[in-house]
């Protein structure tokens, strides 16, 4: 049961990663980076790693992401690749 | 309970590489500042998710004292029922020094869009050749 879950929060969080490299909306990449993040912090506490991921949840998917923003707004929205 | 014979331990490995893999791809193949930057925090996570991959055992708890409030004696504790807490508190700086070392990299990014206008790094280095020739 645990493995299973584990294989699907890895694809999961695999297929977020794909999709925040590729993406050509800046905006679209952040916000698909948090998801990652918080597919990560699901992962650790079925690893029995708590601290780490209530500290992702907060650090990692909140803050990360408010200093991404808040660039991504000031500079350019597009990229070209 | 071998390196990487934990509780997800094959699984967990195909993963953190897969995302490593990732991260270097998106550093060097990108163009774009921001996406650099992306790929570099997916690459860190990657080996925050291989350390913490070393800590766990199959069939073991959190790392808390079941019984830590009762009787008056320290109770005795077998330590294959709890997770490794040593790698897990070690991941808990790299996370928070990593967000620190995104927050620089995000400040320089601003200072390089002030300056050039432009976060491409092709375009950038045209500008910086146009600049040092002139």
């Amino acid at each position: 049961m645990i493995g299973s879950l584990d294989v699907v929060l890895l694809v999961l969080s695999v297929v977020c990663a794909v999709a925040a490299v590729q993406v050509r909306d800046l905006l679209a990449s952040v916000v698909l980076l948090a998801a990652f993040s918080l597919f990560m912090c699901l992962l650790w506490t079925e690893l029995g790693a708590v601290d780490v991921a209530f500290t992702e949840a907060a650090v990692g998917a909140g803050v990360t992401t408010v200093l991404f923003v808040i660039t991504v707004y000031k500079t350019d929205r597009v990229s070209r690749d | 309970m071998g390196l990487i014979e934990g509780a997800a331990g094959q699984l967990n490995t195909v993963g953190y590489i897969v995302l490593m893999m990732i991260g270097i791809y998106a550093m060097t193949g990108k163009s774009n500042l921001v996406k650099k930057l992306v790929g570099m925090n997916i690459f860190q996570w990657s080996i925050i998710l291989f350390v913490v991959s070393l800590s766990a055992k199959r069939d073991a708890s959190i790392p808390i004292v079941l019984d830590g409030h009762g009787g008056g004696a320290a109770p005795v504790l077998d330590a294959a029922q709890y997770a490794n807490p040593l790698p897990q508190v070690l991941m808990l700086t790299a996370i928070v020094v990593g967000v620190a070392i995104t927050g620089v990299a995000l400040a320089l990014l601003l200072r390089i869009h002030r300056q050039f206008g432009t976060l491409e790094e092709n375009e950038l280095l045209e500008r910086l050749d146009a600049s040092s020739g002139s």
